[in-house]
Order: C-alpha cells, then structure tokens, then sequence
C-alpha cells in the first residue's frame, strides 16, 4: 500500500518535488556543451592575434552571437546544476547549504548575465 | 528510540583510505575538480566578452594580461580542464546509456580520457601559435 496521492503519482516528481529534472538538464546542457565549446574554441582561435576591431567585427556576426548565447546559457546552467552537487555532497550545515546553493545560483546567474550583456552589445555593435 | 548524539557515533561507511587508490577513482575526483576550476573559469570567459564589449582600452588591458606568460599558463590549464571534463562527460553519457561498465572498458577508457585530453590540448595550443 502507498500513502501517496494518486496525483502525485501521476506528477511522478517524489518527495524531493523535482523528480529527474536536475539529473536530466545536466544531461542535456551536458550534449549542447559538447558542439557548442567547440565552436567557441575555434572562434578564440580564429582571434589569437587580432586586433579589437577584428574581434568586435567577428564576435558581432550574427551567427557567432547566437551561437554565443546558446553557449553561455548552456554552460552556466550546467556549471549551476554540477556545483550544486558538489555542495549537497561536502557542505553538510543546513543553513551553510542552503547559503552556499544561493550563492552558487546567484554567481551562475551573474556570469549568464554579464555574458549575455556582452555578446548582444557587439551583436548590436558595440 | 536513538537519540541523535547516538546517531553522530555510528560508525561511517569504509572511506577513501580504505580503498587502493586506482586510476579510475583518480580520474573521478578529476572530473569533478576540473569542473570546479571550470565553474570558476567561468570568470575568464565573462571578463573577456565583457572586454571585447568595452572598447578597445580595455580589452587591450585583458588581452595584454591573458597573453602575458601568467595569463598563457592560466589558460592552458583551462584548456587541458575544459578538454578533459568534456571528455569525461562523454565517458559519462556512454555509462547513462547502460555501456561501458566493464573493468577492462572503464580502465582503458580512463586511459584514453587522459591521454587524449592532454594530447588535444596541446595540439589545440601548437595550432594556437601556428595561426597567429
């Protein structure tokens, strides 16, 4: 016999309220990190030696800023979701975790941001 | 009923010292250290763009502090960091998907995250200087 709610089951979220969700979007941004660093290496590459115009000229086409902002919201949220781990794993003070889990979503949030920002302003032509 | 001073003297679980240190549980903390540098390294990305969006004084500073030989050693860590953790994350997809838990799979695996992680980064760097 369960105690849990029919509905609830069909959620299928449990008692953590998120079900796979974290354990899933590790994944996913995990397979869109894969292209979308390779990406960014070869147009750090393509810009070893040039001077800032070159590198505002090429990091405001199109393409590379949305190839760009795919790229930094991927990799921030996967480094989000990989420190949390690591914090629920060695911080083991409640009121330390829970600290340390907003401070992780809060720094995550700020590198997406000033990326963002960023990348738009030479897409717009900085 | 325990109390919970009870609970605090249970004995723990065998912990690392127990163990026989081994290549693949290396390479598992690897993984995660290297993802913690990332998650730091972050800071170079963000500063960098940020640069290239201020104007040319700046990012001349960034760029001059980057290349400087400081800078390089920074950023071949974060290459080899970058390469390695991306790799280990393949070896880790390939395990969500039910492969690759065999001894002989894991340990040549391991090999192979490591061997090729250090190779690509400094193929990635003598490309890096034959370019510019």
């Amino acid at each position: 016999m369960s105690l849990r709610t029919p509905l609830g089951k069909v959620r299928g979220l449990g008692s953590a309220k998120s079900g796979t969700e974290h354990w899933w979007m590790q994944r996913v941004t995990a397979i869109a990190n894969i292209p979308l660093t390779i990406g960014f290496i070869i147009v750090l590459v393509s810009l070893i030696g040039a001077d800032h115009a070159a590198v505002a000229a090429r990091l405001g086409h199109p393409v590379i800023v949305i190839l760009q902002l795919a790229f930094i919201v991927s990799i921030t949220w996967h480094m989000r979701l990989g420190m949390q781990v690591v914090i629920e794993d060695y911080v083991h003070h409640e009121g330390w975790k829970i600290a340390c889990v907003v401070a992780n979503t809060f720094f995550s949030a700020a590198i997406a941001i000033a990326g963002i920002f960023a990348i738009l302003k030479l897409g717009f032509g900085a | 009923m325990s109390s919970s001073s009870s609970q605090d003297q249970r004995p723990l679980s065998p912990h690392l010292q127990v163990y026989k240190p081994m290549l693949t549980t290396a390479m598992s903390i690897v993984h995660r250290i290297t993802g913690v540098a990332l998650y730091f390294g972050s800071l170079l990305v963000a500063w960098w763009l940020v640069a290239a969006a201020s104007g040319s004084d700046y990012f001349s500073l960034v760029n001059g502090f980057l290349g400087s030989w400081f800078g390089r050693i920074i950023l071949f860590g974060y290459t080899w960091a970058l390469i390695h953790h991306a790799i280990g994350g393949v070896r880790h997809l390939i395990w969500d998907t039910g492969r690759g838990f065999e001894l002989d799979t894991v340990e040549w695996m391991a090999r192979a995250n490591l061997i090729g992680s250090t190779g690509l980064t400094v193929l990635l760097w003598i490309i890096g200087y034959s370019v510019r």
